[in-house]
């Protein structure tokens, strides 16, 4: 172990932190903007729907996600169209090669996550969202999801500790984010020892975090007898200050 | 073409091997680990729990590369000259470090789901420690944790793929040399999806058919 190749290897691997992060977090509001419709679909919609719903969760799923980056980054050029068509200036290009691919990808596991938040939504809320007069948009909007968002929370924790562990992926097409930082001052180097744990170190943090976020967010959205009751007490010391506006 | 079929054949069974090598040290490591978490005192419970956050909080293509080019400088040190590790070997080894961090917690959660009067009941029949863990608990337990235990296994045949990162001629090899001497991507990785997806969809129903053969006791 040289502790000052290390210090070296954290200043260099930090300057791909950031693509790391643009990677995921870009990923993940993708895939999570396109997996609310689909989860939707998937949960409720007529059998012949929520089947292709689920053929598309079922391939991306159930194949590793380096062959779909590869599919997209080299498969896609194969075919004649794609090369002449306009989206060809973004096909080319590695990192919307992966994020396009992380994004779908995201967008599977997300869908199945929030579909299963879905179903366990108990039927009596809507049931009393609907005699109360909500329009079914309205319903879902206020009542199924964030009631399944709140029920998925641990699931979805997960899935974006996947995204940022799954980003390190993007080294595979030449993008240099802290996986390809680092291979690339391996073969220059030859320390594996040190450079790859600084690596690792690097993502144990950010999941780290991720995952403490999560803990926040569900004890935040918690609705047991406790947390209400410290919301109650903030809203009677919040209620000075609202009156300056 | 025909050549391609014979190596994605001779691929499949690499990949297949190196799934069920690695799944299965990876099982028994992850029994092992849940067992002494269950049993010992809190600084060895501490050192497994760090163990299986670290492993769990790193990316699988970290861990793979860093036991491959790791262990070659090792090897090379030790050997005074340049030796290369075997591909299959590191990858047999990262992935069984991966499965066996998340097993350890697919266990542990399942022996703690299964209530402290059962052991209790058969510490008070007089059976030993073995008879306990072999009779009373492994039944229920491993029933518990069908569900996530299989999904493991999911990952794990994905997981593979990224040992061809470091050269291993498995599915996802054979479908990149195959891509670029034949100038045909889309058809060689399409090939490959076909196949990772086969063998997912394969571990898919045998879980569930276990699931439903070895349902959780008393529910």
């Amino acid at each position: 172990m040289d502790l000052t190749m290390m210090v070296e290897a954290a200043v260099v691997l930090s300057s791909g932190l950031k693509l790391t992060l643009t990677l995921t977090a870009l990923a993940l509001a993708a895939g999570f903007i396109l997996s609310v419709p689909l989860a939707f679909v998937r949960a409720f919609a007529r059998p012949a729907l929520s089947l292709s719903v689920l053929a598309y969760t079922y391939v991306f799923r159930g194949t590793p996600m380096l062959v779909q980056l590869f599919l997209v980054y080299y498969g896609l050029g194969q075919i004649e169209a794609v090369r002449t068509s306009i989206f060809w200036v973004v096909l080319r290009d590695p990192f919307w090669c992966a994020l396009l691919t992380f994004s779908l990808n995201s967008a599977a596991h997300t869908t199945e996550i929030l579909c299963r938040g879905l179903q366990s939504v108990p039927k009596g809320m809507t049931e009393a969202a609907a005699a109360l007069g909500l329009k079914r948009f309205q319903t879902a909007r206020l009542v199924t999801f964030p009631i399944a968002f709140r029920i998925s929370l641990p699931a979805y924790g997960n899935e974006v500790v996947g995204m940022i562990k799954g980003s390190s992926l993007a080294s595979t097409v030449t993008l240099l984010e802290v996986t390809g930082m680092a291979r690339q001052m391996v073969s220059t180097t030859f320390a594996p020892y040190e450079i790859f744990i600084v690596a690792g170190a690097i993502y144990l943090l950010l999941t780290s975090i991720a995952v403490k976020i999560t803990q926040v967010l569900e004890l935040h959205l918690a609705t047991d007898g406790k947390s209400s009751l410290r919301r109650r007490t903030r809203l009677k010391t919040a209620l000075p200050g609202a009156t300056t506006p | 073409m025909n050549g391609f079929v014979s190596q994605f054949a001779g691929a499949l069974l690499i990949t297949a091997g190196l799934a069920l090598v690695s799944g299965f040290v990876g099982t028994s490591v992850g029994l092992l680990l849940a067992i002494a978490k269950h049993t010992h005192t809190s600084r060895m419970v501490g050192l497994i729990t760090a163990y299986t956050t670290v492993v769990r909080g790193v990316p699988e293509l970290v861990i793979i590369l860093l036991i491959y080019f790791g262990g070659t400088a090792l090897a090379s040190a030790i050997a005074g000259r340049y030796v290369e590790v075997n591909a299959f070997t590191a990858g047999v080894i990262a992935l069984s470090v991966v499965f066996s961090g998340y097993a350890t917690e697919v266990f542990r959660g399942a022996i703690a789901a299964i209530p402290a009067g059962q052991a209790e009941a058969a510490k008070s029949l007089g059976l030993s420690a073995w008879q306990r863990w072999l009779l009373v608990v492994a039944p229920q337990m491993w029933r518990l944790a069908l569900p996530a235990y299989g999904n493991l296994w999911i990952s794990l045949f994905k997981d593979t793929a990224l040992v061809s990162i470091i050269g291993l001629t498995d599915v996802m090899r054979v479908a990149f040399v195959g891509a670029g001497s034949m100038r045909a991507p889309l058809s060689f990785y399409l090939a490959a999806s076909a196949l990772y997806l086969s063998l997912t969809t394969v571990t898919l129903l045998s879980i569930r058919l276990a699931e439903r053969r070895y349902p959780a006791l008393g529910r």
